[in-house]
């Protein structure tokens, strides 16, 4: 059965999402992400959705369910990469993912979650990002 | 009967094409109507000449009755481009549409010397007519064409995106937020983000008239897709009376900063991505 590879980075857990999702394939990502969390003892998950043309409004609530079980696994999620006609359409879609924290790429995810870490002060319902040195 | 009659008119045109030609442009150069500031006498020569060409092809073709058949196709064509090039050069409707109607004097008076009377006189007056009436749809269909290219230019024009600082942009916006300007906001401020990897977007509001409802949640909308691509949103130059309306509404915009000057939006948005400026000495030219 096809799976998307979820890649260990340092502390961090790393998806690209590079296929097109179906239903299908969203729910064993959601199983196997857990999963790894807790095995691999991750606090930070970037799902890069750089290459997604089209995200309905299953992907968009399946992320948002992913960071509400991976922030009581103890680990921030990250969005990063969302294309402009992508965020639009959500945003039509009434979908704005209010829990999920975003980035523009995977380098600057990763900054987020490692500032986020060293902070560890956030709180889990903010979706802002936390600001650099305040 | 109108195969004949038709061949008949065609050996008029053809016989007397250069004769109606002269007639023609003394006509038109004579006429009130005449714009020689606009268009030179070598190009309304030129003008005229193919347009008679493509006129007697199409008298030929014995299809009097309707210039919407193929072998009007050439001069019909011929019709929308000097229509189209009066239209954009400045043009009255009259003044373009009376090119085609002047052609009826000359021609009239060479069917005339040669004894064709009602029955061919009406023909070709018909004809004419309908391109004359070709002529203005077209003026009117070239006319809108500048008014849909301007508005696109205004839209552009009205949306800038200015990079302020390392990873800061500003968006300064001008004039009331309709959905379809917030829709080319919004494309052009995420093409940005992509473009300069900027981590906050500053939305100046100081050149917007009324802050309503609609508004207000097109504003938030640009804000929550710029979130997705991960950048963050600060509204800036709210102005008192526009604080007081969006209350008084009772619109919320607590989910993003907002400030009273671009210059405090600023000082805040260096602080974020942790930079500073510092006041150095003056430095005399």
């Amino acid at each position: 059965m096809e799976r998307i590879p979820i890649l260990k980075m340092g502390e961090f857990l790393l998806v690209t999402i590079q296929v097109d999702m179906h239903d299908r394939l969203a729910m064993t990502l959601q199983e196997d992400l857990t999963e790894r969390i807790v095995s691999a003892r991750a606090h930070g998950v970037l799902i890069d959705i750089s290459s997604l043309d089209v995200v309905d409004s299953f992907i968009g609530r399946m992320l948002g369910h992913i960071a509400a079980m991976s922030r009581i696994l103890d680990a921030e999620t990250v969005v990063v990469g969302m294309r402009p006609a992508v965020a639009i359409t959500l945003v039509e879609l009434g979908l704005a993912l209010p829990g999920i924290r975003t980035a523009l790429n995977v380098e600057k995810g990763m900054d987020l979650l490692r500032r986020a870490q060293e902070q560890d002060s956030w709180e889990p319902g903010d979706s802002r990002h936390v600001p650099a040195q305040d | 009967m109108e195969q004949k009659q038709a061949t008949s008119l065609t050996d008029i045109l053809n016989r007397h094409e250069s004769e109606i030609l002269n007639d023609w442009l003394t006509l038109q150069h004579d006429a009130a109507t005449r714009r020689a500031d606009l268009i030179s006498d070598a190009d309304l020569n030129r003008q005229s000449k193919d347009f008679l060409s493509a006129f007697r092809q199409g008298v030929a073709s014995g299809r009097l009755d309707d210039i919407m058949t193929p072998a009007w196709e050439r001069t019909r064509e011929i019709v929308a481009d000097f229509t189209r090039a009066r239209a954009r050069m400045g043009f009255t409707p009259s003044e373009t549409a009376i090119f085609v109607f002047s052609l009826k004097q000359p021609l009239f008076r060479v069917l005339n010397t040669n004894g064709h009377l009602e029955e061919e006189l009406w023909n070709i007056s018909t004809v004419l007519d309908k391109l004359g009436l070709y002529s203005g749809e077209m003026y009117q269909k070239s006319r809108e064409e500048v008014i849909r290219q301007q508005q696109q230019e205004l839209l552009e024009l009205s949306t800038p995106v200015v990079k302020l600082w390392e990873g800061i942009l500003a968006l300064p916006l001008i004039g009331t937020l309709d959905s379809e300007r917030t829709q080319i906001v919004m494309e052009n401020l995420l093409q940005s983000i992509v473009g300069t990897g900027a981590a906050i977007a500053i939305i100046d509001i100081t050149g917007v008239p009324t802050v309503d409802t609609l508004v207000a949640q097109h504003l938030l909308k640009t804000v929550a897709a710029a979130r997705l691509m991960g950048a963050e949103c600060i509204i800036s130059g709210i102005r008192p009376q526009i604080a007081a309306t969006i209350v008084h509404l009772g619109v919320e915009l607590n989910t993003v900063a907002t400030k009273a000057t671009l210059a405090d939006a600023f000082a805040l948005a260096l602080k974020r991505t942790g930079q500073s400026i510092q006041r150095g000495r003056p430095n005399p030219a």
